[in-house]
């Protein structure tokens, strides 16, 4: 009996995380360590980008929001996506997990994105001479933190939590279907409107030392986003199975630590 | 198939057509909006041109959002919806017949209260065909991508100004092109890419929203 079990799990390996209970230890293990490399990546990164990259010759210090402003830029669209994407997968396999994961990624993506607005905007006012423009990113970012708050209202407002996570993942998948709409639109209306568009990408070639501190901090946001969506499933996880013997077990053991 | 398309498109008309000052009211909002917007900019004429068919297109976009919550609430409460769902026919097709009569009912007017509207703002007058039409495009697409909102939402407390934020990011695209339409034939570059790009979209819209619509109220019922 206990050999067939274990047969079934392995057979089906990855299927077995599906499952909140498999998954909510996997989750407590990974998530300290992903935060712990988030943090040094991110120390090492910034001290990279703020202190060894050169100073560019056209933008002067300022350019360096950048080792801040793309990378997350960056994990505010691929946040999406991976939300797009565990949607899709909860709505045709029926695996509450997916749904939970989604919605545990929400928040950092949104995070994420006005992370990538704020010093966008920091950004602008020295070498614009203005906070905001109505550039085609710009605007699809905008609008991106707008599908963002859209979906976590929409779930948030939701008691039952079986409707609010399929509603979510429909609002989800609509958004994704549109976001290349809405880029490419917004692109078009912008060359419309405003004749000779300012350039974000004017690094002529980026320096080597620019190209690492980049990619350190944007490892760090990959690391940041694993470590604070596992807790968040976490904690989804408690709430949800709360009617379960081993959330009660896990809650005393918690509860007497 | 055809059939049940056609009762449920006569039934929403008929209801409509009860309580026509429901529907009016949506109409006069947009009139009222339109008819707002000289007093908060300024009544110089050229400005106004300027403005003119923006004005228009948000103060369109502004009230199919407002219309959206009556696509499915009445029927919720009393449990028509609930019997639709039940129904053997395809939920996609009933419910694209609820957003057509939808459209007629709210849309419509619109459209031709636009252009007089137009002269209001002194829109040129060769401009105003090309406004109807990007209008009469424009506006179904709108009715089907708030009706997967109206459908997400149903029956949520605040669910109208949940509505608005779900709904308007997505109707960004049919704004920028419907506005666009115009200033692209009053600048002298033709209309046709912009009313292509919308009549894409309507279809894109026609193949898709249905069943978006159709799984998003069987979630809100089960």
């Amino acid at each position: 009996m206990r050999d067939l079990n274990e047969k079934d799990l392995r057979g089906k390996s990855l299927m077995r995380f599906a499952s909140p209970q498999v998954f909510y230890p996997v989750a407590g293990r990974f998530a300290p360590w992903f935060a712990a490399v988030a943090a040094v990546l991110a120390v090492a990164g910034l001290y990279v980008g703020f202190f060894v990259a050169p100073t560019d010759f056209q933008q002067g210090e300022v350019y360096r929001v950048i080792f801040i402003h793309v990378p997350a830029a960056w994990m505010s669209m691929f946040v999406y996506l991976v939300m797009a994407f565990w949607s899709a997968v909860g709505l045709v396999l029926n695996t509450r997990l997916s749904f939970m994961m989604a919605r545990a990624l929400a928040p950092t993506g949104a995070m994420f994105c006005f992370v990538a607005l704020w010093t966008g905007a920091l950004w602008g006012k020295p070498t614009w001479g203005t906070y905001w423009v109505w550039d085609a990113r710009l605007t699809s970012q905008l609008l991106l933190l707008f599908l963002y708050l859209g979906y976590i209202a929409l779930t948030e407002a939701i008691e039952d939590s079986r409707r609010a996570d399929r509603a979510g993942a429909i609002l989800a998948l609509v958004g994704a279907v549109n976001v290349p709409i809405i880029y490419f639109s917004v692109q078009w209306w912008n060359t419309l409107h405003q004749g000779a568009s300012v350039s974000l990408t004017k690094a002529p070639s980026m320096a080597t030392t620019m190209l690492a501190g980049m990619l350190l901090m944007a490892l760090a946001a990959w690391a940041y986003t694993f470590a604070t969506a596992f807790w968040r499933v976490r904690s989804l996880i408690l709430e949800r199975e709360r009617h379960t013997d081993w959330v009660g077990a896990e809650l005393e053991r918690l509860g007497s630590r | 198939m055809l059939s049940a398309f056609a009762a449920v498109l006569r039934r929403d008309l008929t209801l409509a057509w009860r309580g026509r000052a429901d529907v009016l009211v949506t109409l006069a909002f947009f009139v009222v909006v339109v008819c707002l917007f000289p007093f908060g900019v300024g009544a110089e004429t050229n400005q106004l041109r300027a403005i003119g068919p923006g004005v228009l297109w948000v103060a369109a976009l502004l009230s199919t959002l407002l219309s959206l919550h009556r696509l499915f609430a009445q029927d919720h409460a009393d449990g028509t919806l609930e019997q639709l769902l039940l129904t053997p026919e395809p939920a996609a097709l009933w419910v694209t017949a609820k957003i057509a009569a939808h459209w007629i009912v709210t849309g419509l007017p619109l459209v031709v209260a636009a252009p007089l509207l137009a002269l209001l703002f002194d829109v040129e007058q060769e401009a105003l065909g090309v406004l109807t039409l990007s209008l009469a495009l424009g506006t179904p697409i709108l009715a089907l991508l708030g009706a997967v909102g109206a459908a997400l939402t149903l029956g949520l407390r605040g669910g109208g100004v949940l509505l608005a934020l779900l709904v308007l990011p997505l109707y960004v695209p049919v704004l920028i092109f419907g506005a666009g339409a115009v200033d692209a034939f009053l600048g002298g570059v033709g209309a046709t890419a912009h009313l292509l790009l919308l009549g894409g979209g309507l279809l894109g819209a026609l193949a898709l929203a249905p069943f978006a619509c159709a799984a998003a109220l069987r979630i809100a019922v089960e």
